[in-house]
């Protein structure tokens, strides 16, 4: 292939020219240094290059070398527990070979590990069988947790001619030959696929099971499915990062990845340094084995930021494949929007709202439709999910800035942060006036089959009585307490008791991070029963809410306390506490 | 022998224009993106400046003392072959440097024992340290709700006129890690500040004895805008220096980032790029992760950063993209708040809408004390729950309360006037800062103090003394 020659530098942007022939999104070798880079435009022979490395140094007349593939993505075993950069550089790697505590330029290493042997056990039944793209051939087992399913990589079909027996092997070994239509093709434990287009699956699905968080807020109020889309929009300091930790931690997929596109670098250390350390509830193992973890921090090249999060996407929808429920997150689109933004001026492109380009609406639908519940390729038939998570930072917490109002477009669930609630330190900073799910009627149906009967119920009497509140709490700024009814008294303290004992929830607290759906279940059916006891004791007119306030305090105390005094395996002391305080509330009725 | 001269270089004299801090220059063959430029007047006068971008042998070359005096004519343009670099030193501490880092102090040039490009290069997140080393700042605000931590960047979001200098400078001379006997060195980085403000520095670092190990970059209000780009880039360089190299724990004191901001915005419209938000270009969240982020802990390595910057929010409004921005880079904000000045309250931090990201890891047993994350959230709560019983009094009158919410107004007082105020030279402990936190949380009755542990309430609740 021809090599080109770099005619101008501006930034992350370089031009070169004698480019003829060059492929649109084809990744480039730019300079001396070779920095990596991707055509995004080509004028004739000239191609524009976004460069995904500082280009500090580089000069008109270097090279730029072709390598006749897009942007791709090495998918095998040992992504699990690693960290990558924006363009799946492993960092402790680069770390060791540049003896450097800084991320160097133009440093070249595999994604994957080459040396290291895996144990590969293989379906011997299937020689002399048909295999297409994604049958099984056998597996790994890439961490404690995670058996990695090595299938036939996509584009491959015929018959599986031979395969290796069990035994260790490396990434580069041969472990199995197809013989298709245009001849032999050796299968290695890994391939390439390119990070901007969608792997392939046989049938998209439509999401049914809740993807649990532990979360109260999140899983009661405005639940997730698997295989489902939601963004997290906040202002700075609303403690989007630490939901978003919660749910890497504490949710029931199989796999995480996390993409931290933009963000502080000692954050993406907080979960190397901490998820090691923490047990995974649905295993017992350590976090970390389940996780993957994408970093392109704020002060990395901006390029690869825009990259990041197509690399992410492109590995969870590698493990859905073979059959896991996966959880992406990705903290932040905003600024992954804003790279678009920076890479579009510069390319000197006609500016829409805000100056981003006319396409991020486009861009941002094509990322979230990645997203889903499949059927996958091949054999044996299995269904996997990946679901999205995407935080979103608008700037000065404005809700009407082009990157929140497009991602809505294609979102099902909503969880809005409110810098107010942030502010009084209730935490998760939920808005639950703001925030939607569009998931309540597919997972009513897991919540009453395997915990309660009841929950549809419970959480819109929970919802009406925050709605409720909301606008006595209107009438109670402007003219107090006194004027309200005894039943809108009984509101406002009810409401109390489901914010302060329900809605917040301590991140790290032991008993409290991590509530379980029969806790969640318990605590708020406690709730709603209480308050249904309150209010046939005021109906009949036995005691006022003052009263019942004054004396109940300390049992009141006690039930907000729960969250983080009883723990999810004796989630039937709420029950208890229930019965203790509806005893009392009939006692003080009696008198 | 100049700069230039120790480098070799190339003289190319066709400027094809000039244009703000801009200028263009032909014939510049092979010239690298990023690489520093002397430039020479027809009177003599040399100068500095960045290459911008390059278009085959056609350059834009940013001047850092601005273009004044520049002509089209009699000006030789010599490009130095290398990117920005800065000699750093240990002994530099002490001394006092301008934005390009020549002491402007009247003592000898600094002999380099190591150059850096000031624009220095993204820590690799996987051998960074996570901070858990509490700093303690003598402050009640800062240490009992909102605690410092080692290798953090935490700023100050203020207004004009509003005392943060003060509190800088407190904190600069304050600030200690528990069983450590050394202090933190301090590199200090004026932007674009007024004279008398970076003579208070001056004068406060001489007379608390803290300037031997202080290292001062100045850039003062009537520089060119060029200028304030550098000067937290340098100070930085050589923070990085002192503490991956040597050693040493050293605190950043940036100030003021809203003439830096406004800098930036200066730059990028005589470039005529595509404005964002307020005509701020729409790098400017990138641009200021380049600075923000050089804060932290490295994993086999002693020193740290801890970063200070300093902002004035114009308007006091929050929302502005300057202090917008940044409280997205950073972990956290200490904000300062008018209403609380002008009760005569020091330090007027507003703490419902301060934060400390990084706290929960630097607080608790053995490292301050058991209770403190529970009464730091106890006094979020109680404060913000006393907020809004004060818009109730406003509406309904203080009488027609009830009493629960008469003794959060009392709380309230008592939190301001006694655990929020403090005198300049006060240093509390943070047992200290604690204590009076038991004692305002004792004006509440004991069923409120819902976020704090039973057995902590019975261990401190209403004990006079404590």
């Amino acid at each position: 292939m021809s090599v080109g020659r770099v005619i101008r530098i501006s930034g992350p942007l370089v031009v070169a020219e004698n480019m003829l022939g060059a492929l649109m999104y084809e990744m480039v070798e730019v300079g001396e240094d070779r920095l990596i880079g991707e055509i995004n435009r080509i004028d004739g022979d000239k191609a524009y290059i976004q460069v995904y490395e500082s280009t500090s140094g580089l000069r008109p007349g270097e090279p730029v070398y072709r390598t006749g593939t897009p942007l791709s993505v090495e998918l095998g075993p040992g992504l699990l527990t690693q960290i990558f950069d924006g363009i799946q550089r492993p960092l402790p790697i680069i770390a060791g070979l540049t003896n450097s505590i800084f991320v160097k330029r133009g440093v070249k290493t595999s994604s994957l590990p080459r040396e290291k042997k895996w144990y590969f056990k293989p379906r011997k039944e299937l020689v002399g069988q048909k295999v297409s793209e994604g049958t099984i051939i056998g597996e790994v087992a890439e961490t404690s947790i995670i058996t990695h399913k090595v299938m036939v990589p996509p584009g491959i079909r015929g018959t599986l001619k031979s395969i290796v027996s069990e035994g260790e092997y490396t990434i580069d070994d041969v472990i199995a030959e197809v013989d298709g239509e245009t001849g032999r093709t050796e299968v290695k434990m890994y391939h390439r696929w390119p990070a901007r287009f969608p792997r392939p699956f046989h049938e998209k699905l439509e999401p049914t099971e809740p993807l649990i968080t532990g979360v109260r807020i999140l899983d009661t109020l405005f639940p997730l499915a698997k295989g489902g889309t939601a963004a997290i929009p906040g202002p700075f300091g609303s403690g989007k990062t630490v939901t978003l930790h919660s749910l890497a931690k504490w949710s029931d997929a199989n796999v995480v990845v996390y993409v931290g596109c933009g963000e502080r670098g000692n954050e993406m250390t907080e979960v190397l340094e901490k998820f090691p350390e923490y047990t995974d509830p649905w295993t017992g193992k350590p976090l970390m084995e389940r996780t993957i973890l994408i970093a392109n921090t704020s002060n990395m090249p901006v390029a690869a930021r825009e990259a990041s999060i197509y690399v992410g996407i492109t590995m969870a929808e590698y493990y859905r494949d073979m059959g896991y429920n996966v959880l992406l997150v990705a903290d932040s689109t905003s600024r992954w929007a804003e790279a678009l933004r920076e890479i579009g001026g510069r390319l000197g492109e006609m500016p829409a709202e805000e100056g981003f380009p006319s396409y991020l609406a486009s861009r941002i639908a094509e990322f979230y439709e990645r997203a889903g519940r499949v059927i996958a390729k091949g054999d044996p038939s299995r269904v996997g999910s990946v679901t999205v998570v995407g935080a979103v930072s608008p700037p000065g917490g404005d809700f009407t800035e082009p990157v929140v109002m497009h991602t809505r477009r294609f979102i099902k669930v909503f969880w809005a942060l409110d810098a107010s609630l942030a502010y009084s330190r209730h935490y998760p900073a939920i808005n639950w006036l703001m925030s939607y799910s569009g998931y309540i009627d597919t997972v009513s149906q897991w919540w009453s089959e395997k915990v309660g009967k009841d929950w549809l119920k419970l959480r819109e009497k929970a919802m009406n009585i925050l709605l409720r509140e909301d606008s006595l709490r209107e009438i109670v700024r402007l003219m107090g307490t006194e004027g309200l009814s005894e039943q809108d008294k009984a509101v406002l303290l009810i409401a109390k008791i489901i914010k302060d004992g329900f809605l917040k929830q301590h991140a790290y607290d032991k008993i409290d991070a991590f509530s379980a759906p029969r806790k969640q279940y318990l605590l708020l059916k406690a709730i709603i029963n209480i308050y249904q006891k309150i209010l046939e004791i005021i109906n009949a007119g036995k005691a006022t809410v003052a009263i019942i306030e004054e004396e109940m305090q300390p049992l009141f105390s006690e039930l907000i306390r729960a969250r983080y005094t009883i723990p999810n395996e004796q989630a039937e002391l709420i029950q208890k506490l229930e019965d203790k305080i509806i005893d009392r509330l009939a006692f003080i009725a009696a008198r | 022998m100049s700069y230039a001269e120790s480098l070799g270089k190339k003289i190319v004299t066709s400027l094809t224009g000039i244009k703000g801090p801009l200028i263009f220059v032909k014939g510049a063959s092979g010239v690298a993106f990023d690489e520093v430029v002397e430039i020479e007047l027809y009177n003599g006068e040399k100068r500095r400046g960045r290459v911008l971008e390059v278009f085959r042998d056609l350059a834009v070359v940013q001047v850092f003392e601005g273009t004044t005096g520049i002509s089209l004519t009699g000006t030789k343009v010599r490009f130095l072959g290398k990117t920005f670099e800065l000699p750093v030193s240990e002994s530099m501490l002490g001394r006092i440097f301008n934005a390009l880092g020549e002491p402007v102090d009247g003592g000898p040039p600094v002999v380099g024992e190591e150059w850096r490009d000031v624009n220095g290069e993204p820590l690799n997140p996987a051998v960074r340290a996570y901070p858990n080393d509490f700093i303690q700042t003598g402050i009640s605000a800062i240490d009992g709700m909102n605690t410092l931590v080692r290798g953090q960047k935490l700023p100050i979001f203020s207004g004009s006129g509003l005392p943060h200098n003060m509190l800088a400078a407190q904190i600069a001379k304050q600030a200690t890690v528990r069983g450590e006997a050394e202090g933190f060195a301090v590199v200090f980085a004026a932007i674009g500040i007024k004279f008398e403000e970076a003579v208070f520095f001056k004068k406060f670092f001489e007379k608390t004895g803290a300037l031997s190990r202080t290292a001062m970059f100045f850039t003062l209000a009537n520089d060119p805008p060029m200028l304030r780009l550098l000067t937290p880039r340098t100070a930085l360089t050589l923070a990085e220096y002192l503490a991956y190299e040597r050693d040493m724990h050293v605190l950043a004191i940036l100030t003021d980032m809203s003439n830096y901001a406004e800098a930036l915005r200066e730059i990028s419209a005589a470039r005529e790029e595509v404005p964002g938000r307020q005509g701020y270009p729409g790098y400017m969240y990138s641009d200021l992760a380049t600075i923000y982020e050089r804060a932290g802990r490295v994993r086999n390595k002693k020193g740290s950063i801890t970063q200070m910057p300093i902002l004035t929010m114009p308007n006091d409004d929050i929302t502005h993209p300057i202090p917008d921005l940044t409280g997205y880079i950073t972990e956290g904000q200490i904000v300062l708040d008018r209403r609380l000045y002008n009760m005569g309250i020091y330090p007027p931090i507003n703490v419902l809408m301060s934060l400390s990201r990084l706290m929960k890891e630097g607080i608790g047993p053995g490292k301050t004390r058991e209770d403190h994350a529970n009464v730091s959230d106890q006094l979020y709560a109680a404060y913000s729950k006393a907020q809004e019983v004060r818009g109730l009094a406003m509406i309904i009158g203080e009488e027609s309360l009830t009493s629960r919410d008469k003794r959060y107004l009392r709380f309230a007082e008592a939190f301001e006037t006694r655990f929020l105020n403090q005198g300049v030279n006060e240093n509390r402990s943070i047992e200290k800062t604690l204590d009076i936190a038991w004692e305002v949380l004792s004006l509440l009755p004991e069923e409120e103090l819902t976020s704090i542990k039973p057995e902590y309430i019975t261990k401190y609740y209403k004990k006079k003394g404590a």
